[in-house]
């Protein structure tokens, strides 16, 4: 259960990580119309109760919904009460934190840079890795972290979408919270010694990385 | 170099940017007070900003015609760009902002090593550092040498001094004259600093509100400066409302308050009365009193009011009736022994005073 939540943790992040890049961008750099309504849409889920959040979850990706229900019939794919419903609320509840942090890291580059990049000869894809990436990385790794601790200590989206199914779609919150529940907290605390190991190595791993990139 | 600005028509704030342009010098500088939209017209011939209407027409190959709907990506024309802020890439080293636009230009177009530039610009001592460990004047050198790599036809350079003081400032400039004879790039350079525009122009471009005021050979827009605008631009130093008294021989007499001038002026409006008489203050020889007739049509009795150091040489304000201002260099001050007070004598050749009509 702890790995599951490492793992599906990782696993959203990563996922949400080239749409993240791409609306970041897309709303930092570039004037579009419905720019402001996608903003808004975006950083919806940070301002709703999670419960509210994982309830219109469930309503379009339970077996009756409008996506479920489309995946359920043509894929034989069920999205609700498994952990892909877990990866679903992680993924939904983190995209926020780091369209932050990364749309201000790009919000923060001299677009000169990217503008002389393109007389030396760069194409858009060339500006965009070798000038964008690396300039607004700090920010992109900053996000990254957020959406993953955010990610491991969803609750209340994911206990929705997904249940507390033990084996299945049981994570790290969930598990302890149930240990309360029925009173066991010797288990409790053990899983609490879990959380507070992993957000530690998190923070500190991402310390170290932004130590060396300064560095170099 | 031959680049054809035509049509141009660019709204900004406070005026529309308009432009009909040929430029074919080595060095031609823009020359303009700041915000006359200098920066947005090296913007458009960069292809960074999209005109209204444009047609730019570099060597032959059409840049942008709206008219057709011809824009050429910014990376395909062939132009290297130095910023005000110099932009250099602060993640990477110098020698990979170098190397940044050599990658893109295919072996053909590449004409100009960087070994050579490397060495006209002294940037051999600091090729492994960052950025951040460069100070002003070497980041300007450095920023000159990663546009120069990309083998660029045109290198535009916008005020890429402005940064610096006056001691580094004359010490970068010999770079750019270096760049100019050594790697025949021609180059656009907009710059508001008179000292800049002298070292380096053949030709002078003056933008004033978006306009081209004046555009020519430096000497002849020094000379003749088109109005009052471009004079007081150039820093022709005295400008004095005059009356223009008679018109003889090729000789015009304008009264400035109670002294008379003699100018060579032609092409003045036959109904003028009213001018601006613009003297510059490199065109004044001062004499002690009593000293000997002269060639000098204007023999004005003068007295010295200030007398202030300028860069290399020294200003002094006289006044002969109107203020009238002289740049000599230090040794004739120090041999004449000017301060204030002190008696002598201006003469100005009659071709030297330019009128202006009002």
């Amino acid at each position: 259960m702890v790995w599951f939540t490492v793992w599906v943790s990782i696993l959203s992040t990563l996922l949400i990580l080239p749409f993240g890049l791409a609306v970041s961008w897309l709303l930092a750099r570039r004037q579009w119309p419905g720019k402001s309504i996608v903003e808004t849409l975006v950083s919806m889920p940070l301002f709703m109760p999670p419960v509210a959040t994982g309830l219109i979850l469930l309503k379009l990706l339970g077996r009756r919904g409008t996506v479920g229900g489309f995946l359920h019939d043509h894929f034989d794919l069920d999205i609700a009460f498994t952990w892909r419903g877990v990866l679903a609320a992680l993924c939904v509840m983190s995209f926020p934190l780091f369209v932050r942090s990364a749309r201000m890291a790009f919000e923060e580059i001299n677009p000169r840079l990217e503008q002389i990049a393109r007389t030396l000869g760069a194409g858009n894809f060339r500006v965009f890795c070798t000038i964008t990436l690396p300039l607004a990385s700090r920010g992109i790794v900053g996000g990254m972290l957020l959406a993953f601790a955010r990610a491991l200590g969803e609750f209340g989206a994911t206990i929705i979408v997904a249940g507390n199914i033990p084996g299945q779609t049981s994570t790290l919150s969930l598990a302890i919270f149930q240990s309360v529940q029925i009173g066991r907290d010797a288990r409790a605390f053990r899983l609490l010694g879990i959380s507070v190991l992993l957000a530690f190595a998190a923070v500190w791993g991402s310390e170290w990385f932004l130590r060396k990139k300064t560095r170099t | 170099m031959s680049l054809l600005l035509k049509n141009i028509s660019l709204p900004l704030a406070p005026f529309t940017l308009e432009i009909e342009l040929e430029l074919a010098g080595r060095v031609s500088v823009i020359f303009g007070p700041s915000g006359a939209g200098k920066t947005s017209l090296l913007d458009l011939v960069a292809g960074l900003r999209r005109a209204e209407s444009a047609f730019i027409q570099l060597d032959g190959q059409v840049l942008t015609d709206t008219s057709r709907g011809v824009f050429v990506a910014t990376r395909h024309r062939g132009v290297g760009y130095v910023p005000q802020d110099l932009a250099l890439f602060p993640h990477l080293s110098v020698r990979q902002n170098l190397l940044y636009g050599s990658k893109s230009a295919c072996e053909a177009s590449r004409t100009i090593s960087f070994e050579r530039v490397v060495e006209v610009l002294e940037i051999q001592p600091m090729l492994q550092r960052g950025i951040a460990e460069l100070s002003g004047g070497e980041k300007q050198r450095v920023a000159l040498a990663r546009g120069l790599l990309a083998s660029p036809q045109l290198l535009l350079l916008d005020e890429p001094l402005a940064s610096l003081d006056a001691n580094l400032k004359a010490r970068i400039i010999p770079y750019l004259a270096r760049i100019r004879d050594e790697f025949h790039v021609p180059m656009l350079y907009v710059t508001h600093d008179r000292h800049e525009m002298l070292a380096l122009a053949d030709e002078l471009v003056v933008l004033i509100n978006g306009k081209v005021a004046q555009s020519g050979a430096v000497p002849e827009v020094f000379r003749h400066p088109a109005n009052l605008a471009v004079a007081g631009l150039l820093t022709v130093e005295t400008v004095q409302p005059g009356r223009i008294v008679k018109t003889a021989d090729g000789l015009v007499t304008v009264a400035v308050g109670s002294t008379m001038l003699s100018a060579a002026e032609q092409n003045l409006p036959a109904d003028a009365t009213g001018v601006y008489v613009c003297i510059r203050a490199e065109d004044v020889i001062l004499l002690q009193t009593g000293e000997i007739a002269s060639s000098a049509r204007n023999r004005l009795a003068a007295i010295v009011q200030t007398v202030v150091r300028e860069g290399p040489f020294m200003r002094v304000e006289l006044d002969c009736g109107f203020p009238l201002a002289v740049l000599l260099t230090k040794q004739a001050c120090d041999e004449m022994a000017l301060e204030y007070g002190k008696q002598v004598v201006a003469l100005v050749k009659a071709p030297h005073i330019h009128l202006i009509p009002r």
